[in-house]
């Protein structure tokens, strides 16, 4: 007993208990905070230089740099842009940009939904695991070399797929062709596009299909289902809206390619709804394009669609981001 | 009287049969037959001719056997898994086709030289065997690794943000740092260019390259750490703060030191995700053929450019110069990606 007792005078002071953060964590807190802000700031200031830039652009050609299909530069005898008379519209590449996108994400999709599915419930577990790091490591390849590839390898089979097309399914109206030019269409973008946006599809359909509820699944080879029965019944209704969200996650990927399209496609400032035609562009490789030659205005344009991309490609990726999301913590 | 018990030798039911073997091997023999009489007796051609015709001969041949011996339900999950293989196979081709090919045709390019020497005095028609690479693989370096310093410590704040400190911002940095890895790189190079380049220097430099490159790379880094630290148990961080650690020293001295080799590998990511980007270097490195170390002034080179610039060159020694660059930054992201991928799994094996 003696022993637990103290001396009088020695008993120090009961620690004051509080939840009052030290300086140091408030140091801490205050750093990692700023840290985690500065993802906020980098987008921020993306949107203001951008806007900042392309204001007078914006200004002068109004609505009409979204709708108008004309790029048009006249210059005074100064030398200087006449933004009145100049025209910029960014139309057509709008439209090449959805075109292309589009065709890679209805070639993409199937593909990723199906080897999604092989590999959570058909493939054997070695098989699946150097499957997975095959397409995470597809997922890693630079985009210039599925440009190049694209424009060596890729672009003669495309090209014969596309005639293929043409000759069984020449009386849909986007097969049609008046010239048979078929060399660096938009369907060879397409499905260079296509090859690119696989990997981030499949993960994200592996992912969701990885979360369907175990005791469903086994539910249902207990009431004497077979694998496919299985994933109509269970898989596909749970994670359908996943998907959605993966396919348009892929779209926002394609929509922002630049270099493999500028490779494999033949630029032509115009509209063309006629996939299988060599002619067409999308907005970032147009960029790409006309950044070597522009001049001070005209490169205030180019911010400007640059701009009009980055608010296109948040605008995908946030829908997609969301759909995702949710789609994980409902059940049905 | 003693009898010896055997053992039951373990049957392995769900193992198919030598019988079921022999039937599924002898079901893509016909299938193969099948697909080179159809391809030699009609019009069809090429490859694609032989792999349709081969896929629907398979696919029936299943169909019309699990039909007769089990039933309609067998037959369509017959029917489910030959298209399922089959999509499974148009996903890999592409990547098995990206691998041959480079290294088919990147090759040729590859000489000794190729690392010591630039491009300062070569030609596009010189042979292949004059100038090398050495300017863009310094180039790259430089630039991959200004962004990694840059990037580095904003992303794992951002992951130890939203894993430890979880305040009221974290949904929407979550949510932000998602929306930031699909910025498209040429908008992330319009950006420094219009907010770095013009108002500031004025000049095209390797500095400006880097700042591009780590807008693309902070989500890589941040989303990975992110996935790392969820991983560490609470119970260290629990147990730190029970030892009295503040927060700051539980996450300092337990909480990283645990995640240490998860977050070498989300760098890794990081880099290889930014290492072959050319669009935002063609706008503002300015593409220098000479080895040039100082990354604030005068043009830089870079691995991903030299490819580019190869290629827009069109001549066939150039093309052959493109493959082989290709060739030699494939084997770095491929390097970078099986060291990541060996630290995660040593990481999870613990």
């Amino acid at each position: 007993m003696t022993l637990l007792e103290n001396k009088s005078g020695s008993t120090p002071a009961p620690r004051e208990i509080t939840t009052k953060p030290r300086l140091s964590d408030k140091i801490f807190r205050g750093v990692v905070t700023a840290g985690g802000l500065t993802s906020l700031v980098i987008l921020g200031f993306i949107l203001i230089f951008l806007a900042y830039q392309g204001y007078d652009v914006l200004k002068s050609q109004g609505f009409r740099f979204i709708t108008g299909s004309t790029w048009q530069v006249i210059t005074d005898d100064a030398g200087q842009i006449d933004l009145t008379q100049t025209k910029f519209g960014i139309g057509a590449m709008l439209i090449g940009t959805l075109i292309c996108a589009t065709i890679a994400v209805i070639i993409a999709v199937p593909i990723s939904v199906l080897t999604a599915l092989y590999l959570s419930f058909y493939a054997p577990s070695a098989v699946r695991k150097f499957m997975v790091a095959l397409i995470d490591l597809m997922a890693a390849f630079p985009s210039v070399l599925f440009g190049i590839w694209g424009f060596f390898v890729l672009m003669p089979s495309a090209e014969y797929w596309g005639k293929l097309l043409h000759k069984y399914l020449g009386f849909i109206p986007f097969f049609t062709m008046e010239v048979p030019v078929f060399t660096r269409s938009p369907f060879v973008a397409g499905v260079v596009l296509a090859i690119m946006i696989i990997p981030i599809v499949t993960s994200i359909s592996r992912e969701i299909f990885g979360q369907t509820p175990l005791d469903r699944i086994q539910a249902a080879y207990a009431l004497g289902a077979t694998r496919w029965a299985m994933i109509k019944a269970v898989v596909i209704p749970y994670g359908r809206s996943g998907v959605v969200g993966g396919a348009m996650l892929g779209l926002g990927r394609a929509m922002g390619e630049t270099v493999a399209v500028y490779t494999v496609l033949n630029i032509v400032y115009q509209v063309n709804w006629h996939v299988l035609i060599g002619a067409g562009g999308n907005v970032a490789s147009m960029i790409l394009l006309k950044f070597g030659e522009a001049g001070t205005g005209e490169i205030k344009a180019l911010m400007a669609a640059g701009l009009v991309l980055f608010l296109l490609t948040l605008i995908v990726n946030s829908i997609a981001d969301l759909i995702v999301k949710s789609s994980g913590a409902k059940g049905r | 009287m003693s009898t010896v018990m055997q053992p039951p030798k373990p049957s392995k039911p769900w193992l198919a049969t030598p019988k079921q073997r022999i039937t599924t091997a002898s079901i893509y023999i016909a299938s193969a037959l099948m697909s080179f009489l159809v391809v030699a007796a009609t019009p069809m051609k090429g490859k694609l001719a032989y792999f349709v015709v081969f896929f629907f001969a398979s696919v029936i041949i299943d169909f019309i056997l699990c039909f007769v011996q089990r039933g309609m339900a067998s037959a369509k999950d017959a029917v489910a898994r030959g298209v399922v293989t089959a999509g499974m196979t148009f996903a890999v081709l592409p990547i098995l086709s990206i691998l041959f090919e480079v290294v088919k045709r990147g090759y040729k390019g590859l000489h000794l030289s190729l690392f010591t020497n630039d491009m300062s005095v070569t030609s596009v028609n010189d042979p292949v065997a004059n100038g090398g690479l050495l300017h863009a693989i310094t180039g790259t370096i430089i630039l991959v690794g200004i962004a990694l310093i840059v990037a580095m410590p904003i992303g794992i704040l951002t992951a130890v943000y939203l894993t430890e400190i979880r305040g009221k911002f974290a949904v929407p940095i979550k949510f932000l740092v998602q929306a930031m890895s699909g910025v498209p790189s040429i908008v992330a190079g319009l950006f420094i260019l219009s907010a770095y380049v013009y108002p500031l220097t004025g000049t095209l430099s390797g500095f400006a390259g880097s700042l591009a490159l780590m807008i693309l790379m902070i989500p890589t880094i941040a989303r990975t750490s992110e996935e790392v630290l969820l991983l560490i148990p609470s119970d260290l961080r629990e147990a730190g703060v029970a030892l009295g650690g503040t927060q700051w020293r539980t996450v300092a001295l337990v909480v990283v030191p645990a995640a240490k080799s998860g977050l070498v590998t989300a760098l890794i990511l990081g880099i290889a995700r930014v290492a072959g980007e050319t669009a935002p270097l063609v706008l503002l490195t300015g593409g220098g053929e000479k080895v040039n170390p100082n990354p604030f002034s005068g043009p830089m080179g870079s691995l991903p450019l030299y490819i580019w610039k190869c290629f827009g060159q069109g001549t066939e020694e150039s093309i052959t110069r493109a493959w082989s660059g290709i060739l030699v930054l494939l084997v770095i992201v491929l390097g970078l990606f099986i060291t990541a991928r060996f630290l995660s799994e040593r990481k999870v094996t613990k």
